[in-house]
């Protein structure tokens, strides 16, 4: 399975060294991501979900400590210098940001910026023609009029057009992996379908594995294929979306799907606590101390993902629990 | 754009107007000229008519109503270039402050060509890797730099370079106070430069200093920004980075500023000015201070002014050419 | 309202639960324990603080660490045997000025003089601007309005322009002079450091206040209908105290260089009954440069440049301290 993969991480672990001790962000986490896929990533913040990518683009700071392996067909990225790193970057990966805005540079013509992705990656082509080809690409994505608005900056555009363009830029060397970084969050509503719609034509016209990262399942249901649901640093739950939503075993899955607003229900049962301290982060399973199921044997090892039912739930209880459903 | 400058222009002259009315009547009670007249020209003060004649003439009235008047005698003069006299000798006033203008002009342009490049790339050294021996050494050395007044750094210079270095080996390094050597005559760039080198060095103390943590700061706000991770996820080179993305940008609000620290040049180099006897706007206006000289200080007054409003105007078209989110219109 | 909840609103959360990309950080510090760490942590704050309270205590038990009277030779002078001018030796450890007195006496006592204006002057302005740039901080408008454009003058001109011209106005206003003396007395002096000095203070925390402000605690206090004057006393100042401890920090090194900028160029307290600064003492110094008397002019100098550095780099410590962006900064 592996082999094919279009990415693949193993075991990455994120540590980053601050004034107040070492934060273990990310600590072992494992996935694969298949062409044409979308896999979506769930979480808290400051679950890991987008330090995990960050890191494997390599575009943490210098305080970050990354070990495991992440490969991006046969390279490894985990570790590599500056120069593979590089090559891989907006090449074979793209990532596109939360907030567009920012992530835009603001005094820079928003069609340079598209051919400046095209230009870091054809050496021998020339501005002309990757001026051509952003605005051919601002038309793919969905921006009326693409020549005058390839002239324009990134503060004349509305937020979802500023995604447009991320979105763009982000596909202009036909990416085998498409990181989207909570893609819609800043955006609203009406706006988030039609980014999200953009997302998944591409996939289907180019094959492109996505990863979709964000908070919202929601987007989640509409969009992904697999699902993996991220707590204090890991993978606590792994399942495709339906079997997920359906017959989800993780603690910590269900109470993320109870909080979620749903027609016909009257309340919403939110997870009582807050995400632990990554400072020290709690022997076992994390979410023991927020989970109502937890009992002594929480407190063992951390636990790891094991085959329950339809998903792959990282619970010592799971097995009991179950019955209790 | 051009209307924006046109608008920006007429703006300043109301401005101008204000200012320059506050600061006649700050100058009037700090200077008192009348008494200052009478104390400079003994054998006038003690002719009554001639003392009143001298108040008609240069509008020294006493009383609000007085100052107001008595400003636009003042304005009236100064625009159609009948400026008042200097109380002392009754001179004329331009062809002084107008050579202590060039020669201010001269050390502050030199002060700025030294102290931008050096002050601007240790901004730059540092904030590139922050938290590092090199970041810390910078800001220390800034620090350090801002503690050195003007006039300890000017006189241990002089100590130094002058007096001791003549008792080691004979001659002093470098020439410590004037312009020239004395009764030297004419124009003599090397000389002159040469004389030039320690008050540059004062100036330019205080000033590397400010913009290298200038530099620092705007830099690194730059290198944290969301934009330049997307520049860096395109996986164009470090190299382009940072100068495409991060020094573009981070330059803008330096730019801004140098316009406004070379707008006060003309004011601001009293101290160094005054301890190295060069003969510019510092030493001019501490003469004339010294002598209670209104018609001397006016003028001077309102180059100053003039100065920082016009640099004022500069540093906004530089800012609104180098970011396109800001619209002048 | 319980005293605990009051006490949490003084210090609001720090930025950083926000931050997902450092990920979840509740740390058990608060946020004020925090900021005296990362003081300790700004290596050279702390190094200066532990100079700066040795230089007081100097300062301070002046009868004790002096060596001589303020204007007192150091010994009789006779044919053969004067006593100005005299390098550095065992009597006079940092040599001896043209009236044969002992210069390390004469830095404590002037010393003593310069922060004493210093202090006064930085509390003077420190009171003055918190409340002149609080108020129009918080209130906007008109008054916010004529603050901006007053200080956007004062901020244009030099300095020694603008204190040397409203010392001239001070001293030709006789009820003035009334009040505050004679333009050689200390007190002229304070006043009229303070009279300029507010300014810059005003303009920080009128920033600061402006920024609070719009902070989610202060919006909530507004919509449970707290009053202004609660807000302020109660929310803002507790909350720009950081800002106000930085301000008056650089007010004081700002004054003590501003006593010597002026004194330098003779416009300081007068020296006549051997009273000194650190102003006086640098201004001296010009006399001994052509004779070449280099400890005239290298201990005050040094001694001022010192005394300045450890106040900037406190003010710097702070200033990091109480910033919530430093909180991610790495060591």
């Amino acid at each position: 399975m592996s082999t094919e993969s279009a990415l693949s991480i193993r075991d990455l672990r994120v540590t980053f060294k601050t004034l107040l001790g070492n934060v273990q962000a990310v600590r072992g986490v494992s996935l694969d991501v298949q062409p044409g896929e979308v896999l979506g990533v769930v979480g808290e913040s400051g679950s890991g979900k987008s330090v995990s990518f960050l890191a494997v683009m390599g575009l943490l700071g210098r305080n970050a400590v990354i070990e495991g392996s992440a490969k991006v067909g046969d390279t490894e990225l985990v570790g590599a210098n500056q120069r593979t790193l590089r090559k891989v970057r907006g090449n074979n990966v793209a990532m596109i940001f939360q907030d567009p805005l920012s992530a835009l540079n603001p005094v820079h013509r928003v069609g340079a910026q598209v051919a400046e992705m095209i230009l870091a990656h054809h050496h021998g082509m020339s501005k002309d023609d990757a001026a051509k080809r952003a605005v051919e690409l601002l038309d793919i994505v969905g921006i009326p009029q693409p020549e005058q608005r390839a002239r324009q900056y990134a503060h004349e555009f509305s937020g979802g057009m500023r995604q447009r363009v991320m979105i763009a830029m982000a596909i202009a060397n036909d990416p085998k992996v498409l990181i989207a970084d909570e893609p819609t969050t800043a955006l609203d509503v009406t706006v988030q379908a039609q980014i999200l719609e953009v997302i998944d034509r591409i996939r289907k016209e180019m094959g492109t594995a996505v990863v979709l990262i964000t908070h919202d399942l929601g987007v989640v249901a509409r969009m992904a294929d697999r699902v993996q649901v991220m707590y204090a640093g890991r993978v606590v739950e792994r399942a495709d979306v339906h079997s997920l939503f359906h017959q989800s075993d993780h603690p910590y899955t269900r109470g993320l799907l109870a909080s979620q607003p749903t027609l016909g229900r009257e309340r919403l049962s939110p997870i009582p606590g807050a995400p632990p301290n990554m400072l020290q982060p709690p022997s076992g399973c994390a979410f023991r101390v927020r989970c109502a199921h937890a009992g002594p044997e929480c407190a063992g090892a951390v636990p790891e993902l094991i085959q329950v039912r339809r998903t792959e739930t990282a619970c010592v209880r799971a097995q009991e629990l179950e019955a209790l459903v | 754009m051009l209307r924006f400058i046109v608008r920006r222009l007429l703006w300043a002259i109301p401005t101008l107007f204000i200012v320059t009315f506050v600061v006649y009547c700050a100058l009037r009670l700090a200077t008192n000229p009348l008494a200052s007249y009478a104390r400079a020209n003994p054998r006038v003060a003690k002719d009554p008519e001639k003392m009143a004649q001298y108040v008609e003439t240069n509008g020294l009235w006493p009383g609000f109503g007085g100052y107001v008047r008595g400003y636009f005698v003042w304005l009236k003069g100064f625009v159609t270039g009948n400026w008042q006299v200097s109380i002392k000798g009754s001179r004329p006033v331009w062809p002084n402050l107008k050579i202590a203008l060039v020669n201010t002009i001269r050390l502050g342009l030199l002060a700025v060509m030294v102290s931008i490049p050096i002050g601007l790339s240790l901004g730059i050294f540092a904030a590139l890797k922050p938290g590092r021996l090199r970041d810390t050494a910078v800001n220390t050395g800034a620090i350090i730099g801002f503690s050195v007044q003007p006039f300890i750094s000017a006189i241990i210079l002089q100590l130094f370079f002058g007096v001791q270095w003549a008792k080691w080996f004979g001659e002093p390094l470098l020439p410590t106070s004037g312009l020239y050597p004395p009764g030297h005559q004419g124009f003599d760039p090397v000389l002159m430069l040469k004389y030039m080198i320690l008050p540059v060095i004062v100036v330019s103390i205080q000033s590397i200093a400010s913009y290298s943590r200038y530099m620092r700061a705007s830099l690194l706000d730059v290198l944290n920004s969301d934009y330049l991770r997307t520049a860096r996820s395109k996986g164009i080179s470090e190299r382009r980075v940072l100068v495409k993305h991060a020094l573009r940008n981070a330059m803008i609000p330096i730019v801004t500023l140098a316009a406004l620290d070379i707008g006060a040049i003309v004011g601001g180099l009293i101290i160094s000015e005054a301890v190295f006897d060069y003969p510019g706007m510092g030493v001019f206006f501490l003469n004339a201070q010294s002598n209670g000289d209104f018609p001397e200080l006016m003028p001077w007054m309102v180059i100053i002014t003039s100065s920082v409003i016009l640099f004022n105007l500069l540093a906004d078209l530089a800012y609104a050419w180098l970011d396109p989110r800001i619209r002048l219109d | 309202m319980t005293e605990f909840q009051e006490l949490n609103h003084v210090d609001p959360p720090a930025d950083l639960h926000h931050d997902d990309s450092i990920g979840v950080l509740q740390t058990s510090l608060s946020p004020k324990r925090m900021a005296a760490k990362r003081f300790v942590n700004h290596r050279a704050a702390f190094v200066s603080a532990i100079v700066l309270t040795m230089i007081v205590i100097f300062v301070v038990l002046s009868p004790i660490t002096t060596r001589y009277g303020i204007n007192e030779s150091i010994f009789k002078a006779e044919a053969g045997r004067p006593n100005q001018n005299l390098a550095p030796f065992n009597l006079a450890w940092f040599g001896t000025d043209g009236n044969g007195r002992d210069l390390y006496s004469r830095i404590i006592y002037g010393a003593q003089v310069s922060l004493m204006i210093g202090l006064f002057t930085a509390i003077g302005s420190v009171m003055l601007g918190t409340l002149v740039g609080g108020l129009a901080g918080y209130k906007g408008g008109w008054l916010d309005d004529i603050l901006m454009r007053v200080t956007d003058i004062y901020l244009a001109l030099p300095l020694l322009v603008v204190l040397v011209i409203v010392r001239g106005m001070l001293a030709n206003v006789e009820w003035v002079t009334a009040i505050m003396g004679d333009t050689s007395s200390v007190r002229f002096l304070v006043i009229l450091l303070t009279v300029v000095g507010w300014m810059g203070v005003a303009r920080l925390i009128r920033g600061q206040v402006k920024q609070l402000k719009e902070r989610e605690f202060i919006e909530a206090a507004r919509a449970l209908g707290a009053s202004s004057s609660r807000i302020m006393f109660r929310h803002l100042l507790p909350n720009s105290v950081g800002q106000i401890m930085v301000a008056l920090t650089f007010a004081v090194v700002g004054a003590i260089s501003a006593e010597a900028t002026l004194s330098f160029f003779g416009f300081g307290p007068d020296a006549g009954s051997g009273m000194t600064s650190l102003g006086l003492l640098i201004r001296d110094s010009k006399r001994a440069v052509p004779p070449g008397y280099w400890w005239l002019v290298v201990f005050p100098g040094v001694f001022f440049i010192i005394l300045s550095l450890c106040i900037n780099f406190i003010g710097d410590g702070l200033r990091d301290a109480v910033d919530p962006k430093m909180q991610q900064e790495v060591k």
